[in-house]
C-alpha cells in the first residue's frame, strides 16, 4: 500500500527540478487506466431539498409551504413539478437537465440522508461530514474522508489521483499525502518558466510546504496545457458555456484525462428569506447546478460510464416555510447519485411517509440513511474495497448497499 | 540582454544600502533617515506579529521605545501619532468620510422602489446600473480606507484588530444594501471598540443595520421567527459551537431578538404603552409591535418579556459565560499566536477576560507579553491580508500609493477580499486555510505582480493618465538591516540565482521567511 506513496515522496525529493523539467506533462498526476472515478459535489449552506425533490403526495407539504410550495405535477404546466413516481417529483428548474438524466436512469436520489450531527450549524456540520469520523470520538482535523479514501486507493491495485477544484483545499482531503487544488473558474497562462519554477521549488526543499510548492507550480502548467486544448476546440462548441457549466466542462476534461477522485463545492444555498418556488433564487441555483452536471457528464465522454457523482449538503431545511418565505436550518436532506452506468431512475434508501407526526423534532426530515453508511457502501462497490479498507475510510460504520452501482 | 540585466541588478543589490537613503526616495518618512541599530531576530519577528509587517518607521519606533512601551502605545492608539498627511487627505476626500448611512439607506430604498416600478427597458437598466455603480463605489471606498490605514497607520495593532473584529463579526458586501453600509459598520460599530469591552462590540454590531440585514434579523418578528442571527450570535460571535447551548437556546434568543431591526422611514404609530418601549438610533430600530413579549429561558436563566432590555440582558448573560471568555480568547490567540494555541495561554487570557469584564486591551496585553507568544514567533503563516499588506509596507516603505485597486485585486486573487466572505464564519486564520498547493502557486504569482512592477499603485484612482512604470527596490536598507541577516541559506541561494532585480524581488516575496511571521 505504501510503496507508491514512498515513490512519490522519493520523486518529490528530487526536487521541483526533476518534475518541472521536460515540459511538465503530468507524470506526477497521471492516472493509469482502470478503476472508477468519483466526484463529490458539496452544496454549502444547506440546500432546501424539499423544494428540489418534492414530496408531492404529502398534503402536509402544501399546508406548511403556502407561499413557496411547487405545484403538483401537471403535464400542461412547465412550472409544475416533474413526477418521478407516485410520491416524489422533481423541481421544474432541473426538468431538462437532471430530469432527463433521471429518465435515462443516470440519476438516483436518496432522501432522508444526512448525519447524526444535530448542531444545525453550517460550519460544524460541514466539518463533521468532511471529516467523516465517528461523532463520539475526538475530532482529528488532519483527516478527511476523501483523504483517507485517496490513501486507501493509492496502491498497485487501485492507483488513484485526487484533485480539489477549489481555491482552498477542503477538509475532506486532509490527510492525503498530497492532493493538489485549483479552481477552474478562471485559468490563465502560468506565470513562471521552468527555471523560475525550479528556483522557487528549491527554496522550499526540506520545508514542510515543499510538496505543496512543487505540486502547485506543476499543476498550473498541466492545467494550462489542458486549457490550450479547450481553446482550440472552443469554436466547435455549439453552446457558449459560462459560469458553473464552463467550470464543470473543464472538470470533466481533467477528470477524464488525469484524475480519479474529485471535489467541488458550491455556495449560496442558505435560503432563510425569499427562496422562491418554481422560479427564484433556489430555482436559479438548482438550474445552474443541473446544467453543469449535465455538461460534466458530456465532457467525460465514454468515461462517464465509469464515473459516479454524489451531490450532498450539510443538512436539509425546515419542512415548514418560515416567516420570511424561506426556510431555516433543518436536519435530513436529499443526496443525489449520478453516473453513466448506475442503476438510476429510482428513489433509494430508507423512507418514511411525510406528515407532521413523522417529522424529526416536529420540524425537519429525519435522517434514516447515514451518510457514512451510504458513501462507504458506494465506495466499497466502486473499488471493491476490503472490510479493512472500508473501515479506514469510515471507521465504526455499518455499510449499506443501495444497489445503485 | 540577460547578461546586462544581471549585471545591473548586481549593482543594485550591492548598493541597496546606499540607494535607500538617497535622492531616488525623497518621500521616505523622516524617521528612516536616522541609522537603525541592529535588530535581533526575535525583535523583528515580534514586531512583524504586532504590526502588518516591517517598515522603517515601525522599526525605528520599536528601537526607540523598546518592546513594552511600544506595545503600550499600540494598545492606546491615540499615542501612536497620526496618519501621514497625504494618506489622511486621501481618506478625507472619500464620500464615506462624510456619511450618514441612515440617509443613504433611505435614498437607496426609495430609488429601488422607483426602479422596480419602471417599465422594463433601457431606462430601467441604466437606472439600476447607476445605483449599482454607486453602491460599488461606496463599498470600494470602505476597502480603500481599510487598506490605506493598514499600510500607513502608525497604530498598526489597532488596524490588525479592526481586521480581526471585522472578520469575527463578518458581513458580506453583496447582501441586500450592505455596500452602502460597510464603511459605517467598520468606522462606528467596530473601530471604536477594538480595545474596549467585548459586550460593547457585540451590542454595536447587533445594532448596526449591516449586521441586521446580513443575518436577517430585520425580518425577525413575533410570529415570523427567523433564527439566523440568533444562531450565529451564539455560535460565531460569542460562545462557539459545542459550548453547551442548545437548539432551544437558539430559538429562545431568536424570540428575544424579535423586533430588533431597521427603519429609515417614519416612526410607526404605536399604542402609548408600546410607544414608551420604542427605540430608534439612526437606522436602528427596536419596534415593540414586532416583539414577542412572552417569557423566555436562555441558557437556563429566565428572561421576562419587557422589550429591548431583554436584548441587553441576554447579551450581558451570554458574554459573562466562561465559554465566551474562552472562545474569544482562543480566537485572538489563533490570529496572533499559533494555529493550535497553547491551552494554558488561552486559559490565562480567559481569566483576564472574566476578571476585567471582557476588556480586550487587557486580554491582548496578557497575550503579547506571554512567553508562549515569544516561543511561537516565526511560525505563523501569513493570511493573504497580512501577506499583501506586509509586502507593500516593505516594498514601498512609507511612500504613499495613490491607487489601491491593485491591492484589492491581489486580495481577490488570494481569496481574502475585504467584506467578501459570503458566509458569516469569516476567513480562516490558520495555515490550513491558506497554504494548499493551489493557494501557494497563486501567492507566488502575486509575489511576482508586486515585485516585478509598480502594478499601477501610483496611477490616479480616476483612471487618468498613468504614471511611469517601475518596480520596487526590495534590496533596500530595511532588507539589509532587518531581513537579510536572518535568511536561510536556501533562500539566499535562490536570490543569488535571480536574473534581474524584479526576479530577485519575486523570490524574496515568495520565500519561506516572507511567508511566515
Amino acid at each position: 500500500m505504501n510503496e507508491p506513496h514512498l515513490n512519490r515522496r522519493a520523486l518529490l525529493k528530487l526536487g521541483g527540478a526533476a518534475l518541472l523539467s521536460a515540459g511538465v506533462s503530468g507524470r506526477l498526476f497521471a492516472a493509469p487506466a482502470g478503476g472508477a472515478r468519483f466526484l463529490l459535489v458539496f452544496l454549502r449552506g444547506g440546500y432546501d431539498s424539499t423544494n428540489f425533490l418534492i414530496p408531492y403526495s404529502s398534503s402536509f407539504y402544501y399546508e406548511t409551504r403556502p407561499n413557496i410550495a411547487i405545484a403538483k405535477p401537471d403535464p400542461a404546466s412547465n412550472t409544475s413539478a416533474l413526477a418521478l413516481d407516485a410520491d416524489w417529483a422533481l423541481a421544474p428548474a432541473v426538468r431538462e437537465s437532471i430530469g432527463s438524466m433521471y429518465l435515462q436512469r443516470q440519476v438516483a436520489f436518496v432522501p432522508f440522508a444526512g448525519t447524526e450531527d444535530l448542531s444545525r450549524s453550517h460550519f460544524e456540520t460541514q466539518d463533521s461530514i468532511e471529516l467523516g469520523q465517528p461523532l463520539s470520538g475526538p475530532r482529528d482535523y488532519r483527516s478527511g474522508f476523501l483523504g483517507r479514501l485517496s490513501e486507501v486507493l493509492t496502491g498497485p491495485a487501485h492507483p488513484t489521483s485526487s484533485i480539489a477544484f477549489t481555491d482552498a483545499l477542503p477538509l475532506s482531503f486532509e490527510g492525503a499525502a498530497m492532493v493538489p487544488n485549483l479552481s477552474l473558474k478562471n485559468v490563465g497562462k502560468p506565470p513562471f518558466d521552468e527555471r523560475q519554477a525550479r528556483i522557487l521549488s528549491d527554496m522550499y526543499t526540506g520545508h514542510h510546504l515543499e510538496a505543496a510548492v512543487s505540486n502547485g507550480l506543476e499543476l498550473r502548467h498541466e492545467v494550462a496545457q489542458e486549457m490550450a486544448e479547450e481553446m482550440s476546440e472552443a469554436n466547435r462548441n455549439a453552446i457558449n458555456t459560462k459560469g458553473f457549466e464552463l467550470e464543470a466542462e473543464r472538470m470533466g476534461r481533467l477528470m477524464r484525462d488525469k484524475y480519479r477522485v474529485g471535489f467541488i463545492d458550491i455556495g449560496g444555498w442558505d435560503t432563510h428569506v425569499g427562496e422562491g418556488a418554481a422560479a427564484g433564487p433556489l430555482a436559479t441555483n438548482l438550474g445552474s447546478l443541473g446544467r453543469g452536471l449535465q455538461v460534466f457528464s458530456q465532457s467525460l465522454g465514454s468515461e462517464w460510464n465509469n464515473t459516479v457523482v454524489v451531490v450532498l449538503s450539510e443538512f436539509g431545511r425546515t419542512f415548514r416555510e418560515n416567516g420570511n418565505r424561506g426556510t431555516d436550518h433543518g436536519h435530513g436532506t436529499v443526496y443525489w447519485v449520478l453516473g453513466g452506468s448506475i442503476s438510476g431512475g429510482t428513489i433509494a434508501g430508507e423512507q418514511r411517509r411525510l406528515a407532521q407526526n413523522t417529522l424529526f423534532q416536529n420540524r425537519d426530515y429525519p435522517v434514516l440513511n447515514d451518510y457514512r453508511s451510504v458513501l462507504g457502501g458506494l465506495f466499497r462497490t466502486l473499488w471493491g474495497l476490503s472490510p479493512e479498507q472500508s473501515s479506514r475510510v469510515f471507521a465504526q460504520t455499518s455499510l449499506v448497499d443501495l444497489k445503485l452501482v | 540582454m540577460a547578461g546586462e540585466r544581471f549585471r545591473s541588478s548586481c549593482v543594485c543589490i550591492a548598493c541597496g544600502l546606499l540607494l535607500a537613503g538617497c535622492a531616488t526616495r525623497t518621500d521616505l518618512p523622516r524617521a528612516s533617515a536616522a541609522p537603525l541599530t541592529a535588530m535581533h531576530r526575535d525583535d523583528t519577528l515580534w514586531l512583524e506579529r504586532v504590526s502588518f509587517g516591517l517598515d522603517s518607521a515601525s522599526v525605528e519606533s520599536y528601537r526607540q521605545l523598546g518592546r513594552e512601551r511600544f506595545l503600550e502605545r499600540q494598545l492606546h492608539p491615540g499615542e501612536t501619532g497620526a496618519l501621514p498627511a497625504p494618506i489622511a487627505a486621501e481618506i478625507a476626500a472619500l464620500d464615506i468620510s462624510h456619511a450618514d448611512p441612515a440617509k443613504w439607506l433611505a435614498e437607496v430604498n426609495a430609488q429601488y422602489k422607483v426602479i422596480n416600478a419602471m417599465p422594463d427597458g433601457t431606462d430601467k437598466e441604466q437606472a439600476r446600473k447607476a445605483l449599482n455603480d454607486r453602491g460599488n463605489k461606496l463599498a470600494y471606498e470602505a476597502i480603500r480606507r481599510d487598506l490605506l490605514r493598514a499600510v500607513y497607520s502608525p497604530a498598526q495593532l489597532q488596524e490588525q484588530m479592526v481586521w480581526f473584529w471585522l472578520n469575527h463579526f463578518s458581513v458580506f458586501q453583496y447582501k441586500a444594501n450592505l455596500r452602502w453600509l460597510v464603511g459605517d459598520y467598520e468606522e462606528r460599530a467596530i473601530r471604536p471598540h477594538v480595545f474596549g469591552h467585548f459586550k460593547d462590540l457585540v451590542m454595536a454590531s447587533l445594532e448596526h443595520p449591516a449586521m441586521l440585514q446580513y443575518l436577517d434579523n430585520n425580518q425577525n418578528a413575533a410570529g415570523h421567527i427567523n433564527e439566523n442571527y440568533a444562531r450565529e450570535l451564539l455560535e460565531l460571535h460569542t460562545l462557539g459551537v459545542g459550548s453547551g447551548y442548545t437548539q432551544q437556546d437558539v430559538q429562545e434568543l431568536a424570540r428575544v431578538l424579535t423586533g430588533v431591526g431597521i427603519n429609515v422611514g417614519d416612526t410607526p404609530k404605536l399604542r402609548p404603552e408600546l410607544q414608551r418601549m420604542y427605540v430608534r438610533r439612526g437606522a436602528f430600530e427596536f419596534n415593540p409591535a414586532r416583539h414577542d413579549f412572552g417569557p423566555k429561558t436562555l441558557l437556563g436563566h429566565p428572561i421576562s418579556g419587557r422589550g429591548f432590555g431583554e436584548v441587553e440582558d441576554a447579551v450581558g448573560l451570554i458574554v459573562s459565560q466562561p465559554a465566551c471568555a474562552r472562545f474569544v480568547s482562543r480566537e485572538l490567540a489563533l490570529y496572533f499566536v499559533a494555529d493550535n494555541p497553547p491551552a494554558a495561554l488561552v486559559e490565562r487570557m480567559a481569566q483576564t477576560f472574566m476578571r476585567t469584564d471582557g476588556d480586550i486591551g487587557a486580554v491582548l496585553h496578557s497575550l503579547f507579553m506571554s512567553h508562549e507568544f515569544d516561543l511561537a514567533l516565526g511560525t505563523k503563516f501569513k493570511d493573504p491580508t497580512r501577506y499583501v499588506v506586509s509586502a507593500i509596507r516593505f516594498a514601498y516603505d512609507g511612500r504613499p500609493i495613490s491607487n489601491t485597486r491593485p491591492v484589492l485585486n491581489w486580495l481577490n486573487g488570494l481569496g481574502e477580499a475585504p467584506y467578501g466572505r459570503q458566509t458569516p464564519d469569516g476567513y480562516p486564520m490558520t495555515e490550513l486555510g491558506w497554504a494548499s498547493s493551489g493557494q501557494i502557486s497563486r501567492r507566488f504569482e502575486i509575489a511576482r505582480a508586486i515585485g516585478a512592477g509598480n502594478a499601477g499603485l501610483f496611477d490616479p484612482e480616476d483612471g487618468a493618465a498613468a504614471s511611469a512604470a517601475g518596480f520596487p527596490q526590495l534590496s533596500n536598507r530595511l532588507y539589509f538591516e532587518a531581513v537579510e541577516p536572518f535568511l536561510a541559506a536556501r533562500t539566499k541561494e535562490a536570490l543569488n540565482r535571480a536574473n534581474s532585480q524584479q526576479e530577485w524581488n519575486t523570490f524574496l516575496l515568495s520565500s519561506p521567511e516572507f511567508s511566515y511571521e
